[in-house]
């Protein structure tokens, strides 16, 4: 049932994925784009753009839309409650617990293991974007687009937006086929 | 702590959803402005108590701190308002542009932009797997983070195995294994 899926798609990433919102992006693309095919790559990297470039959490964000794209409106419902709800839950819950153990060796231990993995996922992904990137502006564009864009965002630290809305505006005059 | 009154706490965290850019972490001095510093909701250890928390647990901190703070200040009906306020009108926003833009995708310039956007993400994924490996390098030293690394690498992307079991067991372990083993560790978080 597509709601169940849509639930579990986000569920499982929030439930797993220490260190904020970044952090589950990569988790995020293995069940939307890889296990469930709900999207491709470059419909993955648009919402991606348009996340980075808007306010507010990016987790809240790819749910919302995902789960819109997959089924309306209900969907977007699920798919934001999966991403929100648990964690919020536990949070309300167990506080006293919690906040017992927020020196805890094992709790920082949990996190320091699982950043290697999404350190790992997220090369993953950018490397999917390059050949992405290969095919699609070609690989001219391509470097023009990543060399300008990783200066802007590195080097100058501009702000994402607008460099998301360069690039559309390179995209809309040079890419015009 | 003081008392706040319903619409205060909406209009608080729609301004820190709003002012928000850059996720969650980037929120977190937006949310002690409002929170600490406007409104006196909570006191300074408090706040920073309730943060010391929301970092225990996995999800979003950009939620869990919202809806916490408006449960404690404001009840059920905070909570409900505070995680609407930060989260809703950028959903809405999201959807209204990738909807029109969806829409449009035929037409030549519109398709042209879409691949524009690419190379951007590319490079932005980069930079948040390099923090990623940096952050992993500097706490758990170059052979624990890719021993890690290797082992996932193998289990996910070799043998196919789902991302969620692997983190999972991974979590799993480091919450049962002794401490004694990697005591070493401790001093460089």
């Amino acid at each position: 049932m597509i709601y169940w899926d849509l639930f579990c798609a986000f569920f499982v990433p929030n439930i797993i994925g220490y260190g904020g919102g970044p952090a589950i992006i990569p988790l995020i693309e293995s069940e939307v784009v890889g296990h469930y095919g709900w999207m491709n790559s470059q419909e993955f990297a648009e919402t991606l753009a348009l996340g980075n470039a808007l306010p507010s959490p990016i987790a809240t964000k790819m749910a919302g839309y995902v789960g819109y794209e997959v089924a309306g409106i209900t969907g977007a419902m699920v798919a934001v409650l999966a991403t929100v709800v648990p964690s919020l839950l536990l949070m309300l819950g167990s506080l006293g617990v919690l906040y017992r153990y927020r020196d805890s060796f094992r709790v920082k231990r949990m996190s320091q293991w699982v950043r290697p993995v999404i350190a790992l996922m997220m090369a993953w992904l950018t490397m999917g974007f390059f050949t992405e990137g290969i095919d699609n502006p070609g690989l001219i564009h391509m470097l023009v687009i990543a060399s300008l864009s990783g200066v802007a965002l590195i080097k100058f630290k501009i702000h994402p937006a607008f460099v998301v809305f360069f690039s559309l505006i390179y995209g809309g005059l040079l890419l015009n086929q | 702590m003081r008392p706040a009154s319903q619409g205060a706490l909406f209009m608080a965290f729609i301004r820190i959803g709003l002012l928000g850019f850059g996720g969650g972490p980037a929120m977190i001095p937006l949310v002690h402005q409002e929170v600490v510093k406007r409104y006196g909701w909570l006191e300074e250890e408090e706040f920073a108590d309730v943060l010391a928390i929301a970092n225990v647990l996995p999800g979003p901190i950009a939620t869990k701190l919202p809806g916490y703070i408006g449960y404690r200040v404001g009840g059920v009906l905070g909570c409900i308002s505070t995680v609407l306020a930060v989260i809703l009108p950028m959903i809405a926003g999201m959807i209204l542009l990738l909807s029109i833009f969806s829409r449009y995708r035929d037409i030549g310039w519109i398709h042209g932009m879409g691949q524009a956007v690419i190379p951007v993400v590319m490079v932005m994924m980069g930079q948040l797997t390099w923090d990623f490996w940096d952050k992993s390098y500097k706490t758990l030293g170059l052979f624990m983070s890719l021993v890690i690394m290797i082992v996932a690498g193998v289990l996910i992307y070799w043998l196919g195995i789902h991302p969620g079991w692997v983190i999972g067991s991974l979590l799993i372990m480091a919450w049962l294994l002794p401490e004694r083993t990697y005591k070493n560790n401790e001093a460089t978080e």
